[in-house]
């Protein structure tokens, strides 16, 4: 969070209503997102209690554990819930196209993808292990489960897992995209609250909000009092039924939510990379369909050494990105970086498109530009540039002082003796530049997962799911 | 885990401390003292900063039923699900004699001896317990023997402010590398090898006030108190099964923040100097126990000592609600979390940081800074939302 | 930092020429060595003598650094003590190596290891190294490796048999801009340092340790022994009196003035600014530290040491702060150019004459993890051969008074020590007996 971000808090707060932290939307969102509410039982941790989802708000699925400590009701439970999610996201790879790679054969991606939305982190958290609970269950042998059982399981850690991934948005938590967009009079502790979120962008602050018994938590976790009140004497009155209004009464109120989070987003229009994005989530989807139908093993209880080290480059090269692409697809961003004086913007009022360096064939055309600012530069001269206005172009600090900055375009101006229309900002233009650059040099190779070297504990031992996995009691 | 209350004894105030023991109790009046538990001891160093709760803790007032009579219930419940699987834990850990407990010792201590003796400490009776718990740690450090030993149920206490607080943990082991551990029983899941890192921490926390309990009273039987281990063993559910695993928890900085919050809390007289004379948290509880102090009158009292608040507090304390309320009335910069307050420099209202944004106020001195920031940040926000 | 492993004896008292002749002893006998290096212990020199021993034996060695910097400072000093030896400056493409480099005996340029000859020694930085692969070196010498996290020796230890492993562990801690929670508690965590890593699969590996820093004068040796290094102290090179900081003008009686006498006098100063909340910029500490340097070249410091006497040039001095911000409000305030200004982050490795340290906790309310670490104080207040002046609002102690303790806990990863609690609290006691 920044300075910018903390005055926007308050003057949600001095004003009684949330304020806009961006212009665009930063995250894709689906035509037809799967809405997932889950709630487990308490003290568990991971014992599914029951869900409210689906694609369509007039149409939720209410899936209940009419008897949480029986574990063939659970099972059965995640059975029904494959039942719902699984033809939702094999939906999803009928439609491809063939994409071509550089060193590499094409390969199929999808053309959509599903999309799972819960309502805050504990959801996503949940996601996660309750795929960790299912994936290594098998349909045969002892204590066998449904033959989707496990294959939910992958897919549910998969999601939860690419819920970690930067700028992903395969799994959103409703609260987190909230939160990237409006800054609430609250404090971010308190934005974990979907219910007070929300009421802080739509009418304003609510007491209601944390009141259990007008809206009760978004789960996962339920409300202590009605576990005590509702849910106990429910389950032992051995009527499934009222065990499910019960929990029904519990989700219905967060369902509505929901809608009306996405609502809200869909409001904002996209930002310009959400696509590029969307289009990486879609390749990880199909390539994770693809695996599964190949026949690999369930993911790894934890990463190995190598494993770790190849995810980690490949989420801090995401993360990078993912800021860049935002600031240069919202000015309010951007505003971030022009606050600490790692970005300027302002009027264009002077150019020298002809300037050139070198001589002979080693001429270079390097046009200079002069832009009045007001913003704060603290950027060296020499410090490397880009401009969310000419993507495709590099520039350089030539001088700044006295509200005034000289950048020299230095990449993206063609071979030409003259720059080509539009190349070089006009007079009077309005521009930003930033030291702030997605120029990604791609990472050194990692040994292969057999041949880890002696100082990260040698090569692991081949993993193979065992009977012990699919044994491992669920209670 | 279960804890009866036990009335908290206290011993004669002696010279300077009586004064500050006088006013602590003045301070709490006719409401009999919350002792402290071992998790309450822990909260001492949740916000250390807050003269209200300082103050509140050192006099033994219960914060819980305070909070509730002021009309702000603390948001701090559980489920009794949560409970049931907390005792059911619990008493499968330490069925037949603590026998899962002892296979566990064996794989994550790795400890030699085959025959483990085990003591039920509550077998006596709870108001010989801890003469017999002392009994037996004291017979144990003495040396002499060979065989491993498992106290259950043993009772601690510490001196807390004056007042003795009686401390149950879980289990004590003995005899394991030649040293004493404590063991925590808790029904947060270990899943392949992570548990919840807040959870973990609070778990240890606790098991640090074991630790300065035990050491404390070796060290008063004339024994070395590091035969106490810093490690202690925590025992969690593994997975999503019941089957519990044991971890080894190393609390030194636990124990290291409580010794300096133990210390403080010997320095209350500077907080009760800011207060004046006659005040007092005073419930008045009447036969039944029921507060009868008119609430207007218990608020004032409590404004009286300043709190810290932070949106930290919603999970720590049980007057948080309160004293978010207090933050509210008066427009405070903390409600919105330690970093934005950070950020604001000496700026504590919001008024003032927007007036500031807005140039409608003028910086006082030593706000040139924020204002020159904060007006440049109402300009970028300006430009960029219009 | 971790306590002394089992394996590691009383080296406090030993001599320093001892623990040297025992770590190249050692290199044949196992695959691994480790030398923890306190600030200005050596490590450096440790390094030129252990290169130059591997050399000796005919089989050739790569050299790991972090740096572009701390990779040209050890070519030169290789170069500079053993002109015989012939060296491989190994680098990206960008690089253009400072003119001073290139009259070098014996040393020559690369971006490929074929550019390079077949030299005796080749030294790059971890990222250069992890793109070069089909070779095995028989021997490595990996610098500053409690800085390198464990991902880069992962990418980069298939290429070497055998390696010593030199670094501080007191210094800052690698991180990521990613949440690495997923990994803890993982042996080979990437997010831990490439030294946490190796000895948690390699145990018994012997860790030696250089007990003397010939940098630390003997007014900073034990403060910072004391608050960072609690098990495993070492102590100054030189004496009482060895160092000796002089302002040749007299001052004028000014708060500034009197601080850089009680920093000459004593080897400290703590300069107080009065209590008060701030922005991280804080324009009256950044002032001040900017006088200070400006006064300190007024003044003609002049620096006598074991190495003899010389001016304390602008070059000899450095300024250190915990932010990005704050280092370039520092800058903007006007110092000469050829002063340093930066991070503690940036400055690990480095070493001055006098230093002049923005206290991180300065005018704050609250502290967090990062203001507290204790590797980032460290790091500040022992870069210095003569000099620290640290400049920090009051009200620290009431911080840390004052600061929850709440910090979550990662089951498997083992505590890190000393607490930056109370590694602050302890540079805080020695630093208010140095108070202007």
């Amino acid at each position: 969070m920044s300075l910018l971000t903390s005055l926007a808090r308050l003057r949600a707060l001095e004003e009684g209503i949330a304020q806009p932290v961006a212009t665009v939307r930063h995250c894709h969102l689906s035509a037809r997102p799967m809405v997932f509410v889950p709630l487990k039982l308490s003290g568990e941790a991971a014992a599914p209690l029951a869900a409210m989802l689906g694609t369509e708000r007039e149409r939720p699925r209410l899936l209940v554990v009419t008897q949480p400590r029986n574990r063939d009701l659970r099972f059965a439970w995640a059975a029904e819930l494959a039942g719902v999610l699984l033809p939702y996201i094999e939906g999803f790879l009928a439609d491809t196209e063939t994409v071509e790679r550089r060193n590499a054969d094409p390969y199929e991606r999808a053309m959509d993808a599903p999309q799972l939305i819960v309502p805050n982190q504990g959801g996503v958290a949940f996601t996660r292990l309750l795929g960790r609970s299912t994936r290594f269950r098998r349909p045969d042998g002892p204590y066998p489960v449904p033959e989707s059982v496990p294959v939910l399981g992958r897919w549910l850690t998969y999601f939860g897992e690419r819920a970690a991934y930067p700028g992903s948005a395969l799994m959103l938590a409703a609260t987190e995209e909230l939160g990237r967009h409006w800054a609430s009079g609250q404090s971010g502790l308190e934005d974990a609250n979907l219910a007070a979120l929300l009421a802080w962008i739509t009418t304003g602050p609510s007491e209601e909000a944390e009141d259990p018994l007008v809206w009760p938590p978004a789960g996962p976790a339920t409300d202590p009092g009605f576990d005590a009140e509702v849910l106990a004497p429910a389950i032992e009155s051995g009527k499934p039924e009222r065990v499910a209004e019960a929990l029904r009464t519990q989700l219905e109120p967060t369902w509505r939510l929901m809608w009306q989070a996405i609502d809200l987003l869909a409001g904002l229009p996209e930002g310009a990379s959400a696509a590029q994005r969307w289009e990486q989530d879609r390749g990880s989807f199909s390539g994770m369909a693809t695996h599964l139908a190949e026949g690999a093993p369930p993911q790894a209880r934890r990463d190995g050494a190598v494993a770790a080290a190849a995810r980690l480059a490949r989420m801090e090269r995401a993360q990078a990105a993912y800021d860049v692409q935002r600031a240069y697809d919202d000015p309010l961003v951007m505003a971030e970086y022009r606050l600490t004086g790692e970005a300027f913007a302002g009027e264009v009022v002077e150019t020298d498109p002809d300037n050139t360096e070198g001589e002979g064939r080693s001429r270079k055309l390097r046009p200079l530009v002069v832009i009045k600012t007001d913003d704060p530069v603290r950027l060296p001269p020499g410090a490397t540039l880009g401009t969310p206005q000419r993507r495709a172009q590099g520039a350089e600090l030539v001088s700044a002082g006295e509200g005034l900055v000289t950048v020299k375009i230095t990449k993206g101006m063609g071979r030409g003796r003259t720059a080509a229309p539009g190349a070089v900002p006009e007079v009077g233009e309005r521009v930003c530049y930033t030291s702030l650059t997605d120029d990604f040099q791609g990472s050194p190779q990692l040994p292969e997962a057999e041949a880890t070297p002696w100082t990260h504990g040698g090569p692991p031992q081949d993993y193979v799911p065992d009977d012990e996995d699919a044994q491992e009691e669920w209670s | 885990m279960p804890s009866e209350r036990l009335e908290a004894g206290r011993p004669a105030p002696r010279g300077e401390a009586m004064s500050t023991q006088h006013r602590l109790d003045a301070l709490r009046g006719t409401t009999p003292p919350r002792p402290h538990d071992a998790r309450a001891i822990a909260a001492l160093a949740a916000n250390p900063g807050c003269s209200r709760r300082a103050l509140m803790d050192g006099a033994g007032v219960d914060k819980d039923a305070a909070a509730r009579h002021l009309g702000f219930p603390a948001p701090f419940g559980q489920s009794p699900f949560a409970i049931t699987r907390g005792n059911v834990f619990e008493a499968l850990v330490k069925a037949d004699g603590c026998a899962e407990l002892l296979r566990m010792l064996r794989e994550a201590l790795g400890l030699p001896v085959a025959e483990v003796a085990y003591h039920d400490v509550e077998n006596v009776g709870a108001h010989l317990r801890h003469a017999h718990t002392r009994a037996l740690i004291d017979r144990a450090a003495t040396g002499g023997q060979d065989a491993g030993t498992l106290y259950d149920h043993p009772l601690l206490t510490l001196e807390i402010a004056g007042h003795t607080a009686y401390l149950e943990p879980d289990v004590v082991a003995f005899q394991l590398g030649g040293r004493f551990h404590i063991v925590e029983i808790k029904s947060f899941a270990v899943i392949d090898g992570q548990a919840d890192p807040a959870a973990v921490a609070a778990a240890a926390r606790q098991a640090a006030v074991y630790v300065l309990a035990l050491r404390t009273l070796l060290e008063e039987l004339g024994h070395d108190p590091l035969q106490v281990s810093h490690d202690v063993v925590l025992v969690c559910p593994e997975n999503f099964a019941n089957r519990p695993v044991a971890t080894l928890v190393d609390v030194r900085r636990q124990l290291a923040v409580l010794r300096r919050q133990l210390t403080r809390m010997t320095s209350l007289d500077r907080l009760l100097a800011a207060l004046p004379e006659d005040v007092t948290f005073d419930l008045r509880p009447d036969e039944d126990g029921r507060p009868t102090r008119p609430v207007a009158e218990l608020a004032d009292a409590l404004r009286g000592a300043t709190a810290r608040y932070a949106p930290d507090c919603l999970s720590t304390c049980d007057l948080c609600f309160f004293c978010r309320d207090e933050a509210r009335q008066e427009g405070a910069c903390d409600l919105l979390g330690r970093q934005v307050r950070d950020e604001l420099g000496g700026v504590a209202s919001v008024a003032e940081a927007l007036g500031l944004a807005d140039g409608t106020r003028d910086p006082a001195v030593g706000q040139e800074e924020i204002a020159r920031l904060l007006r440049n940040a109402e300009r970028l926000r300006r430009e960029c939302l219009t | 930092m971790n306590p002394p492993a089992a394996s590691a004896g009383p080296e406090q008292d030993l001599r320093p020429e001892q623990v040297i002749s025992d770590v190249l002893a050692d290199l044949p006998r196992h695959r691994g060595v480790v030398v923890d290096s306190p600030p200005g212990a050596g490590k450096s020199t440790l390094v030129v003598r252990a290169a130059a021993h591997i050399a000796a034996t005919g089989e050739p060695l790569m050299i790991v650094a972090q740096t572009n910097e701390q990779v040209d400072d050890l070519v030169t000093r290789i170069s500079g003590k053993h002109p015989h030896l012939s060296v491989g400056r190994l680098s990206a493409g960008g690089y253009v190596p400072p003119p001073r480099m290139l009259e070098l005996p014996g040393v020559r340029f690369g971006t490929r290891i074929q550019d390079l000859g077949d030299p005796d020694i080749v030294i790059a930085t971890a990222d250069k190294w992890a793109w070069i692969g089909d070779r095995v070196w028989p021997w490595a010498i990996v610098d500053e490796a409690y800085q390198m996290r464990s991902d880069k020796l992962l990418r980069i230890a298939g290429s070497f048999e055998r390696a010593l492993f030199v670094g501080d562990p007191g210094q800052l801690d690698p991180f990521s801009i990613v949440d690495g929670d997923r990994w803890s508690g993982l042996s080979w965590d990437p997010l831990q340092s490439a030294v946490s890593v190796l000895l948690r699969h390699n145990p018994d590996l012997p860790v030696h340790r250089l007990p003397v820093s010939w940098r630390l004068p003997a007014s900073a040796a034990p403060v910072v022994s004391r608050a960072f290094y609690p098990f495993t102290g070492f102590r100054a090179g030189t004496s009482d009196g060895d160092r000796r900081l002089e302002l040749a003008t007299g001052g004028m009686g000014t708060v500034h003035d009197r601080a850089l006498e009680e920093a000459a006098r004593s080897g400290w100063a703590l300069l107080e600014l009065p209590n008060r909340h701030t922005v991280r910029t804080d324009g009256e500490a950044v002032q001040a530290v900017a006088l200070l340097a400006a006064r300190l070249l007024q003044r003609g410091a002049v620096a006598s040491s074991e190495q003899g006497e010389r001016p304390v040039t602008a070059d000899r001095i450095a300024v250190g702060a915990a932010h990005r911000d704050q280092v370039a409000a520092i800058r903007a305030a006007g110092l000469p150019a050829e002063i340093t200004v930066d991070t503690a982050n940036r400055l690990q490795g480095r070493e001055y004459d006098v230093t002049i340290v923005l206290h991180p906790l300065s005018g704050r309310r609250d502290a967090t993890a990062f203001h507290l670490e204790s590797g980032r104080l460290c790091v500040l207040t022992s870069r210095h051969r003569h000099a620290c002046v640290v400049v920090a609002r009051a009200g620290i102690a009431e911080l840390l008074d004052a600061h929850p303790s709440a910090e979550p806990v990662q089951l498997g990863v083992p505590v890190k020590f000393p607490d930056g609690w109370e590694a602050n609290q302890s540079v805080l006691d020695h630093l208010s007996r140095h108070r202007v």
